[in-house]
């Protein structure tokens, strides 16, 4: 069993944020990604909804790891998955009406959604109840995290907000780009070469010390 | 065997209870979200006819009518819903027609998934409030980066053509159908 370490539950929460982090370094789950970071409130829901799914389902599926036959655990965990998938999407249509309007088909998607089957396949079904809910925890935020930032660059260039906040003046003119498929692709690649160019700075620092 | 009888169960099992916990979930969500939806054509109507007090609900064939009527119980006009395709999906609509069923009062768009910054136009209060007393007959129309001369045209969106036209033509067709549905009655 688990032993409580805090030293490996810490590493377990953080590798998600930074290290080993859902989109820029696994590159998994484009398609929500790339779709619903309109604005930053989308992606914040999104992110939201993606968590809540891959805590529930590491806390069951990892509790019944013992019992869930090798043969069919992908059949298991699909069916678990999509169990708390369609809860989500009920609990956002019924309490937050336009924002599960604004996301449209993507929220019953997150079954598909490649971070949470790969986290059940790859950490959940080798590991303890604790650290696979810190692990869920920790990717889910570096997922969400993630999402807010591309949506809040987005809505920034393409509306002149973030959370409707207005932050740019009048005499900005939105690039509506920023808002289109383009725009989405074009702020990803920049994050992405962003994320890396620093990785790589630090270990150069790591290695002239 | 003994492998095949555990599968099986185990299927079974995560089957059944994963059932279970989405019909409680229904059960919860299900009453809010038809509120939600009762309560957002609600919206709608009221917002096109602002003086309305009560509406009933009547389902002529495949259309869906709404009689509105005033405090006093004067008719004040229809209310109906319209949808078809836009430029990437569908466009739904509530639309709002005199009692003589020739001049609009108004449209409320109240789902579309046109391109955010231009076809997403067509939900601002500039482009709907084009429709405000527009005559019926002949059909409605559009132009493009020009003024409206007629009373029965508006002026498309800047760049958005095909979203603009696609709330034209989805407001004419159910116009007609109305119409026709209407005056048999």
């Amino acid at each position: 069993m688990d032993s409580l370490k805090c030293a490996s539950c810490g590493k377990e929460l953080c590798k998600g944020l930074w290290r080993e982090n859902p989109i820029f370094f696994q590159v998994l789950g484009m398609c929500p990604t790339l779709a619903v970071t309109t604005k930053a409130l989308f992606g914040f829901s999104m992110g939201m909804a993606t968590t809540f799914v891959l805590i529930s389902s590491s806390l069951v599926i990892s509790c019944i790891r013992k019992l869930i036959p090798p043969q069919v655990r992908i059949a298991t965990f699909t069916v678990i998955i999509a169990t708390f998938v369609t809860c989500a999407d009920y609990f956002l249509k019924a309490n937050f009406y336009t924002i599960s309007k604004e996301l449209g088909p993507y929220v019953p998607l997150i079954v598909v959604n490649c971070i949470i089957l790969g986290r059940q396949e790859a950490f959940v079904s080798k590991h303890g109840v604790a650290k696979s809910l810190l692990d869920a925890l920790g990717m889910g935020i570096g997922f969400s995290a993630v999402l807010v930032l591309l949506g809040s660059i987005r809505e920034l260039f393409g509306f002149g907000t973030i959370f409707y906040y207005k932050i740019l003046g009048e005499g900005f003119e939105n690039w509506v780009i920023m808002a289109l498929p383009a725009g989405a692709f074009i702020t990803l690649g920049f994050l992405v070469g962003l994320f890396n160019w620093i990785n790589i700075r630090l270990r150069q620092r790591r290695n002239s010390a | 065997m003994r492998k095949t009888i555990q599968m099986i169960s185990v299927l079974t099992i995560v089957g059944l209870v994963s059932g279970a916990v989405l019909v409680f979930t229904y059960k919860y969500a299900n009453p809010l979200i038809l509120d939600n939806q009762k309560s957002e054509m609600e919206e709608a109507i009221f917002k096109i006819f602002p003086k309305a007090d009560t509406y009933d609900k009547d389902i002529i064939e495949d259309n869906v009518v709404f009689r509105v009527k005033e405090k006093s119980g004067k008719l004040l006009g229809y209310a109906f819903l319209a949808q078809g395709n836009g430029y990437q999906g569908v466009i739904k609509m509530m639309a709002g027609i005199e009692p003589d069923l020739e001049t609009l009062v108004g449209i409320e768009i109240l789902e579309s998934q046109e391109t955010p910054g231009l076809g997403q136009e067509i939900t601002e209060e500039e482009f709907k409030a084009q429709f405000k007393g527009l005559t019926t007959s002949p059909e409605i129309t559009y132009v493009k980066n020009k003024s409206p001369e007629r009373p029965n045209e508006i002026q498309a969106v800047t760049g958005a053509t095909v979203s603009s036209s696609a709330v034209v033509s989805i407001l004419n067709e159910k116009i007609k159908a109305i119409k026709e549905k209407l005056k048999e009655q």
